[in-house]
């Protein structure tokens, strides 16, 4: 099946909802919009209940028995121990202020991807079970009871949910959808009822230390081949180290860098960077059992965020770094920031971090002791620490996307613009209303970036990729940089599909291409192979 | 026909007519007067104080304030102490213009689609200006009032109805508070019925707390320009049920027993509806804690250990492939 064209997704959006109510509306689980039920056996890797191979189009979901009893246990147990979930479940007034800021709602017009009514689905069911309320008037009250139905409906919908946060800016109580969505997620697990595009990276990430399942030895190659790639391309022979102890700095970053273009630019860069300033005193090493920046277990429940994330600290400590240094990825650093000093902390056994180079304290890291990336190379940056040539990068006409973890869930705004800045002559800002805070998700996030749901991705992406269009049209834009892994691996098709002519890069990429290195032979091409700035034939 | 407002439009009429009905043909003054207040008040009362601390009881595991600015981090960059607050004084400072100007709200927009495609986000400040207009008016309305329970009359509760009468229109003068909630409650009223997204996720609670407050605005405004009830009789009773003394002075009508009612049914049925946002905004935890969570560490008070894959069954599995490529391990 073949999707669907631009022209024939915009034609099926209409804003308008259906005359009848959303509770009478069933729902139907159709093709290219949800992603396959999850594999068993990584169910059991990680020792979650229910295991069984099931299929979400199917009548039967083979639940256990007793699986009301188990939702509404779970849901119960979920109001006692987070206050934002039983805020949320009580609080709103449905005034429709975040209705149309969805990216799904927006590409869909489905009703049921307005964040309020998301919320509704679970919230209409807390009415019927939990408030007095909903017990006694029924319907009137908006309260419905759990039926084999609504819990598909559910499934469906919270995995139409990218957990981007747009929604909670916009909300008078700082309602946050993802935090509904997580907690529904949560009790989906306890059913067996994940998909396997998180379910299996999930199980990889614990077992190999990352989510593609990269075993030790073939890490190692992996970056081996970037350094002959690097030193084709640069004639600068690169010498990363593994799992090294007495390293300063622990670098920890995304696998999917490592796997696929143009990700893998990006690990390049990285080496590329960290060479430059070996000279300098720093001293970094890469770990094969932390090779995974990301946490798809945040998308699973909160203790299989935790347990994936520990690897972190415990390699840290073993390998009695000093502090982390963490790479470009998205909801990598919504956990790193909000949560995993709280979950794995305290690291007490590391220290302040430290810029070797410009010594520079982040003492806005002083207990989690995990810096950024872009954090770091702005620090040098502004201390002038890096030779540059940034005419290397005239032939990219550059817009920033801001990942929505890195700007709702910690704030990172003007970090990676000033490194884009540094590096390149030509950036662009896609408008207000899609940046920043207000930013747009890619579509694919929180582990929906699998391929039988492409429409679902294009459709969530269309938000994203329209401000793409509008700079593309306007200032001939052809670079989108990011700082996420996710992004790298998702946008590159959603260009393609909504604005061909764009590119997709990291923003380390784009600093090693202007990157001076000592010694090097003369650079005729890119790290893509592509012809420099005035070296094309 | 709209089931779901025509319920609560039912709903309210029938109040309506419990409460006069009651009062003129039945002479239950004081079921009206009295009784139902007290119990409306204690209701309110211990309603919202048990909802308060429902969710005071359930802790906050993890700190995730909706970042909504430039955090801080490097000395050069300029961070948002408002949007991304590091500190205290910065939460107070985000908190006070979210409860009392609704800041979130304000930043609301419209998006369309049009032809290419082409995504438009347009200003849409109809929603956050009614609300304030309506959250404004009531307050004052409510702070008016208290001129009925104190004796004698705190100087700025004279001020503040003199600056509402403001524009001296009529006798007794026109309270500017009275007609603008009365407009702002329309108004929320339409959108509702108008906008087909916020018609759809409507439900029938959300009308009811709308035509229950026009009836007491509508009520209110009758028995002050068109009843002409006797306020001395009014103000009697209240001062009754504020000094634990009730009477019920002869006089007063029914329209203002409604009135009374209408108050009470609000205050009753506020703890179990979502009125309670007025509580829970300031419960949000994506509104009221700091963000500074790498450089504070949060407690998570129910923090368990988990199960997890250690280095050394790692190495286990791997060992022999990782010395073969030479990377160091614990155990040779």
């Amino acid at each position: 099946m073949s999707d669907p064209k631009p022209n024939e997704l915009i034609e099926k959006i209409d804003y308008i909802p259906p005359q009848k109510g959303w509770m009478d509306v069933p729902v139907n689980i159709r093709k290219g919009m949800y992603c396959y039920a999850s594999n068993p056996k990584s169910v059991e890797y990680v020792h979650l209940p229910n295991a069984r191979a099931w299929n979400p189009i199917e009548e039967d979901w083979k639940l256990p028995d007793n699986w009301k009893e188990i939702v509404h246990t779970a849901f119960r147990d979920r109001l006692d121990r987070f206050r934002s979930f039983k805020v949320f479940m009580d609080i709103c007034v449905r005034c429709g202020a975040c209705a149309d800021k969805c990216h799904f709602f927006i590409g869909t017009g489905d009703p049921k991807n307005m964040p309020v009514l998301r919320a509704e689905l679970l919230r209409s069911v807390y009415r019927n079970d939990f408030t007095a309320a909903g017990k006694i008037l029924g319907k009137i009250a908006g309260a419905r009871e759990l039926t084999l139905d609504v819990l598909k409906e559910w499934w469906y919908y919270f995995f139409q949910c990218t957990e981007c946060r747009r929604c909670s800016v916009f909300c008078p109580y700082g309602i946050d959808t993802a935090e509904i969505t997580i907690m529904a997620r949560e009790i989906f697990n306890l059913l067996g009822l994940n998909i396997d595009w998180i379910a299996t990276p999930v199980a990889n990430c614990y077992r190999t230390g990352n989510h593609l399942g990269i075993q030790p030895h073939a890490f190692k190659e992996m970056i081996e081949f970037f350094v002959d790639d690097i030193e084709e391309k640069t004639g600068v022979k690169v010498d990363p180290s593994f799992n090294k102890k007495g390293a300063d700095i622990l670098f920890v970053t995304p696998s999917g860098d490592v796997f696929a273009d143009p990700g893998t630019y990006t690990a390049m860069g990285y080496l590329m960077l960290f060479h430059y300033l070996k000279e300098q005193g720093l001293n970094v090493t890469w770990s094969t059992y932390a090779s995974e920046g990301g946490n798809f277990g945040f998308f699973t429940s909160h203790e299989m965020m935790k347990r994936l994330n520990s690897k972190m600290y415990a390699e840290a400590k073993r390998l009695g770094v000093k502090w982390i240094l963490g790479g470009e990825c998205g909801h990598m650093w919504r956990v790193i920031n909000q949560y995993m000093d709280t979950m794995n902390g305290p690291a007490d056994f590391l220290e302040e971090p430290v810029s070797p180079i410009t010594g520079t304290k982040f003492t806005n890291a002083r207990s989690t002791k995990m810096v950024h990336i872009s954090e770091f190379t702005a620090d040098l940056l502004y201390h002038n620490k890096l030779k540059l040539d940034k005419s290397r990068n005239d032939n990219l006409i550059v817009t920033y996307h801001d990942s929505c973890n890195p700007a709702r869930g910690m704030g990172l705004f003007d970090e990676p613009r000033y490194v884009i800045n540094s590096v390149c002559n030509h950036f662009h800002d896609m408008p207000r209303n899609t940046i920043r805070e207000q930013t747009f998700c890619c579509g694919s996030g929180s582990g929906l970036n699998a391929g039988e749901d492409m429409e679902l991705r294009l459709c969530g992406g269309l938000p994203r990729a329209n401000a793409v269009k509008h700079v593309h049209d306007k200032f001939g834009v052809n670079m989108l940089a990011t700082i996420c892994a996710i992004d790298r691996a998702v946008l590159p098709p959603l260009m393609d599909y909504w604005v061909p002519g764009v590119g997709v890069t990291g923003l380390t990429e784009m600093v090693a291409n202007a990157l001076l290195m000592p010694g090097e032979a003369e650079r005729t091409t890119n790290l893509r192979g592509e012809p420099l700035s005035g070296m094309e034939e | 026909m709209n089931v779901k407002y025509m319920f609560s439009l039912v709903a309210v009429i029938l109040l309506f007519l419990l409460a006069y009905i009651g009062v003129e043909a039945a002479g239950l003054q004081v079921l009206f007067g009295i009784v139902i207040p007290y119990a409306a008040i204690i209701i309110f009362i211990i309603g919202v104080v048990n909802r308060v601390i429902g969710w005071a009881r359930s802790p906050v595991p993890f700190r995730i304030p909706s970042t909504c600015g430039q955090q801080r981090s490097l000395p050069w960059i300029k961070s948002s102490e408002l949007d991304n607050p590091f500190t205290t004084p910065g939460v107070v400072a985000r908190m006070f213009l979210e409860v009392l100007f609704f800041r979130s709200l304000f930043r609301n927009t419209k998006t369309t689609i049009a032809e290419g495609p082409k995504i438009y986000f347009s200003i849409e400040m109809w929603l956050w200006l009614a609300a304030l207009a309506f959250h404004w008016s009531f307050l004052t309305v409510i702070v008016r009032h208290l001129r009925l329970f104190t004796e004698p009359v705190p100087f700025w509760i004279a001020l503040l109805e003199k600056a509402d009468g403001f524009f001296q229109v009529g006798v007794p003068g026109i309270f500017l508070s009275g007609l603008v909630l009365l407009a702002a409650v329309f108004y929320l009223f339409l959108r509702r019925v108008i906008i087909p997204q916020v018609n759809y996720v409507s439900l029938s609670q959300d009308f009811f707390p709308l035509f229950l407050i026009f009836g007491i605005a509508f009520t209110g405004i009758l028995m002050r320009h068109f009843a002409k009830i006797d306020v001395t009789g009014a103000k009697q009773l209240a001062m009754g049920l504020v000094t634990f003394h009730p009477t019920i002075p002869q006089g007063i009508g029914g329209i203002f027993y409604v009135h009374v009612f209408f108050v009470s049914v609000l205050l009753a049925y506020f703890p179990f509806s979502k009125l309670m946002h007025m509580g829970g905004i300031f419960m949000s935890p994506t509104r009221n804690l700091t963000c500074n969570t790498r450089a504070v560490r949060h407690i998570n008070p129910w923090n368990y250990p988990v199960e997890t894959h250690t280095y050394d069954e790692y190495e286990e599995e791997f060992r022999e492939k990782m010395i073969e490529a030479g990377l160091p391990v614990e155990k040779e």
